[in-house]
């Protein structure tokens, strides 16, 4: 699976994007930004407010914190878009 | 339905060939309106924004809210052009042009695309700030997702 991050989350991730594989006991959203927590400081600093992380699943938004990952191709995390 | 025209791209527009376009598709067209975003220097603080995008999903979201508008209102078509990369200020950043046969829905069409790129297009903005250095990310504003509040789904309260 494609992990792909934008703008300041990108920046304090430290890179644009990455291939994992994910681990069994992560199938929704929440398990999987939970999880990214857990990888290192920089997802925790990039990760530290959930709240304003929009989720982009195969290149479509998705507010379902529930919503099963594990047979998406790409996922995006990005903060609150200000495109215009 | 007529599909409208989405252009996500590095390079300027010149916003007159894009009606000039519109125009000519129909006989049947009595308005068209325009709206131009452009890079502003917030009183001379900056000299530049960089846009970065999500290629793909953006040209996918906003061709979705032209379909949406061009169906919700009728209009006769719909031009979306955004720039991404780094647009200096002065510069424009996006165009939309509506066509329909009718000024009020030609202005409804353009705004509601707007409202709604805003929100949902994936671009983000970084400031380059006049004395050198790069500043903040540009925070999402409130007054974008409030916007979103006057285009209740067609057919409820």
């Amino acid at each position: 699976m494609k992990l792909v991050y934008f703008a300041w989350l990108r920046e304090r991730v430290g890179f644009g994007q990455e291939e994992i594989d994910l681990p069994q006991e992560v199938s929704t959203v929440s398990e999987l930004l939970n999880w990214l927590r857990s990888r290192g400081e920089n997802f925790e600093e990039a990760l530290k407010h959930p709240e304003v992380i929009r989720v982009a699943i195969d290149q479509v938004h998705e507010n379902d914190l529930d919503k099963n990952i594990t047979s998406a191709k790409e996922i995006a995390l990005f903060p609150p878009m200000t495109g215009g | 339905m007529k599909k409208p025209v989405v252009q996500i791209q590095q390079d300027n527009f010149d916003v007159g060939l894009e009606v000039k376009k519109l125009t000519n598709t129909s006989n049947n067209v009595g308005a068209i309106v325009t709206f131009t975003g452009l890079c502003r220097d917030e009183e001379g603080l900056l000299s530049a924004l960089e846009l970065e995008h999500y290629p793909g999903m953006a040209e996918n979201e906003i061709t979705r809210i032209a379909e949406q508008a061009i169906e919700r209102f009728g209009l006769s078509a719909a031009t979306v052009i955004h720039r991404y990369g780094k647009i200096e200020t002065g510069e424009n950043i996006v165009l939309v042009v509506t066509a329909a046969r009718h000024r009020q829905v030609a202005f409804d069409g353009a705004q509601f695309i707007m409202d709604f790129l805003k929100n949902n297009a994936p671009f983000w903005k970084k400031e380059h700030r006049l004395d050198g250095t790069t500043g903040d990310w540009v925070d999402a504003k409130d007054i974008d997702d409030q916007s979103l509040n006057k285009w209740k789904p067609v057919g409820k309260n």
